[in-house]
């Protein structure tokens, strides 16, 4: 594991120097002008960095290009919707329907997902079922998706490459005016490394920077505690302030399922009705919440966690008092746990102009 | 005097050509390999075996496994020579298959008695080990702080002949964990894997056999154990005295 990710940063190291070497060696043709992204020291403070493949380091171009990509209604079939239509920044990337409308007025079975600190994603599995490896191999399936975008590529291409803008504009990213389906989705993701959201109050709370209430450390001490919430094996605490372990767990909403989650694409039956655990931060922004946006409020997720389970043979063994539904939490500590929750939420990050259209 | 300079003198002689005789020798310097196996009272376990219902222990509870990872740090080489502490961890992550690792650090040849410490000790628990917090193997502060040694999940058939989670967790017992924290005793433990012949680059497998840690000297009734053990210091010192017989020394290649 650690090897892995280490091999993968020096080969970044090579990557740079060879874009350095250039850059130095050949005036003639323009450069992309490396632009690093810039790591918040809550984050490398306390975990590793973050994965930037060696083949698409991160650009003051290919950033811009993705962001007008991102928010561009050019790449859906009728020209109505964009990626930002179910990622909009003021719900930090994600939308507010239980589950997503695509461009035909139909809706999908997910919940869309909202979007931050995805380079922290060390395993790089994308998606509520883990189904894309990449964020490049993530962004080509929305355009194409019925219930989403519903292009298809060989048009998409063929717009931005018939565009007054685009050929310039991915020939300042990438030396070519000549626009591909890979280089599109390269600029996407470089913009989508770029949505960094590490300024809560809680963060604050870590830096000296703010101070929690009575309320609120005591709910940091429920999800933290063993025999209370002991939300921290799956979501993450204060030493890993990404709010998730990234990992596919059954966290207990049903006992027979109609998604079947990461068992679809790893096809092992005890993969059944596992999902990635999603991030609490900024879940002020973001409900409804889980895969199908079952749950509108925090109080109706914290219900399910302290007296709502539902067993299955795929259950997480993390979870506790199964037989009784829960962690069986008093309605007090429900408050507390919530207070706590919304400390997590970042409104810099929604507010950031760099991330607005 | 002078005789006493003389004397000095080849002290000093004899002195540096023994640090030259070391440079001069150029032992030959050779890597390790440490590879975890892991085995159900013999029957090999990898994550393929994971979670079916098929594993009985000690106590006649029938379980699964469903993850299974741990710390292990500190790798010594020690003979009546000279002692080689290599201060290195690493995460064995069963699940993921990510089971062996070769430290950077080289050895020369040689018999070396090896062993091992399974989890960090207490210094190194106490670091901020980023790799682990990346990996949530961290224990909150109000846990008592510091990092998982083991964190070993699945069901097992309980009395009442459901299907229930256990957490086998172990960790640095803590009493009144806080801000004043006690630690009744150490449970991190050196394992020795006994003396190994290293005459090249060598590959040692370690085997943990996974049903000891239910067997002795404690019998362990899952029943009774099974989640929330992180702030039960004593069973923190149980799983401490079950682990002694854990690990063995497999085939040295
Ligand atoms: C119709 C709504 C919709 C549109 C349009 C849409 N998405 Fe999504 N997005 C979703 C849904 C729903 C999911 C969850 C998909 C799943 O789990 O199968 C998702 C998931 C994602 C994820 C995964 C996040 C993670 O942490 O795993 C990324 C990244 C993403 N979308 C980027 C994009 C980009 C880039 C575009 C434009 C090219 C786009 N989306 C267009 C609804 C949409
Ligand atoms: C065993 C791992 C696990 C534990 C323990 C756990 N969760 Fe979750 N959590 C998940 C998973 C997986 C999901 C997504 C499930 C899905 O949508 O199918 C989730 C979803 C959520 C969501 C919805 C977020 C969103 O964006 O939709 C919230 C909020 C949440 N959990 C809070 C908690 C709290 C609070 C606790 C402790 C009381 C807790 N979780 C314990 C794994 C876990």
């Amino acid at each position: 594991m650690l090897t892995n990710k280490g091999t993968r940063h020096i080969i970044f190291f090579f990557g740079l120097l060879i874009l350095n070497y250039n850059c130095s060696s050949d005036d003639s043709t323009h450069v992309p002008k490396l632009q690093p992204l810039v790591i918040p020291e809550i984050f490398s403070d306390n975990i590793i960095d973050p994965i930037i493949p060696s083949d698409n380091p991160q650009t003051t171009e290919g950033i811009a290009l993705g962001k007008r990509l991102f928010f561009d209604n050019i790449l859906s079939a009728n020209g109505t919707k964009s990626c930002a239509s179910c990622h909009s920044p003021q719900s930090a990337f994600t939308d507010n329907a239980p589950t997503s409308v695509g461009i035909d007025g139909i809706a999908g079975t997910r919940n869309s997902m909202p979007l931050f600190n995805m380079a922290w994603n060390y395993n790089e599995r994308f998606n509520w079922d883990g189904k894309a490896l990449s964020l490049e191999s993530q962004a080509i399936e929305p355009v194409e998706n019925p219930i989403e975008l519903h292009s298809d590529w060989d048009n998409v291409v063929a717009r931005l490459q018939a565009h007054p803008d685009y050929p310039e504009l991915f020939d300042l990213a990438f030396n070519t005016s000549t626009i591909t389906k890979e280089l599109t989705t390269k600029a996407i993701a470089q913009f989508e490394r770029t949505l960094i959201s590490a300024n809560s109050k809680f963060d604050n709370y870590l830096r000296d920077q703010a101070v929690l209430s009575p309320q609120e450390i005591n709910g940091l001490d429920i999800f933290l505690r063993e025999d209370k919430g002991d939300c921290f094996h799956c979501h993450g605490n204060p030493n890993n302030p990404l709010w998730t372990d990234n990992d596919f767990h059954n966290n207990g909403l049903d006992s027979q399922f109609t998604d079947l989650g990461l068992g679809a694409v790893t096809g092992d039956p005890s993969d059944n009705g596992k999902f990635r655990s999603p991030s609490l931060r900024n879940l002020a922004y973001s409900a409804p919440y889980m895969h199908d946006g079952r749950f509108s409020t925090l109080e109706e997720v914290i219900n399910h966690y302290s007296e709502g389970l539902q067993n299955s043979p795929t259950i997480d063994p993390l979870m506790k008092k199964v037989d009784e539904g829960g962690v069986q939490l008093t309605d007090q500590e429900k408050a507390d746990l919530k207070a706590f929750l919304l400390t997590l939420t970042d409104p810099s990050f929604i507010a950031n102009p760099d991330f607005q259209n | 005097m002078k005789k006493k300079l003389a004397l000095l003198g080849l002290v000093v002689l004899v002195l540096y050509s023994c640090g030259e005789d070391n440079d001069d020798n150029q032992e030959p310097q050779v890597f390790t390999t440490f590879e975890f196996t892991h085995n159900w009272d013999g029957a090999l376990i990898t994550s393929i075996n994971f979670n079916a219902i098929q594993y009985t222990n000690e106590n006649g509870d029938l379980l699964s496994i469903e993850r299974l990872r741990y710390v292990v740090s500190d790798i010594i080489f020690s003979n009546e020579e000279r002692t080689f502490e290599l201060d290195i961890y690493n995460l064995i992550d069963v699940t993921n298959n990510d089971m062996s690792f070769t430290p950077q650090e080289s050895i020369p040849t040689g018999t070396y008695n090896v062993s091992f410490t399974f989890g960090l000790d207490n210094e190194d628990n106490s670091e901020n080990l980023i790799d682990l917090n990346s990996e949530s193997f961290n224990v909150p502060d109000n846990l008592g702080g510091g990092y998982h040694y083991m964190q070993l999940d699945g069901k097992f058939i309980n009395s009442s002949m459901e299907e229930q989670g256990y957490n086998y967790h172990a960790i640095r017992a803590v009493e009144n964990p806080g801000p004043n924290p006690t630690f009744p005793q150490d449970t991190f433990f050196n394992v020795d894997l006994g003396n190994i012949v290293i005459n090249d680059n060598v590959e040692v497998e370690v085997e943990m056999n996974i049903a000891e840690w239910f067997k002795t000297p404690n019998l362990w009734d899952l029943n009774e154990l099974n989640q929330m053990l992180m702030p039960n210091a004593s069973a923190q010192i149980l799983m401490y005295q079950n682990g002694q017989n854990v690990f063995r020394l497999g085939d040295v290649n």
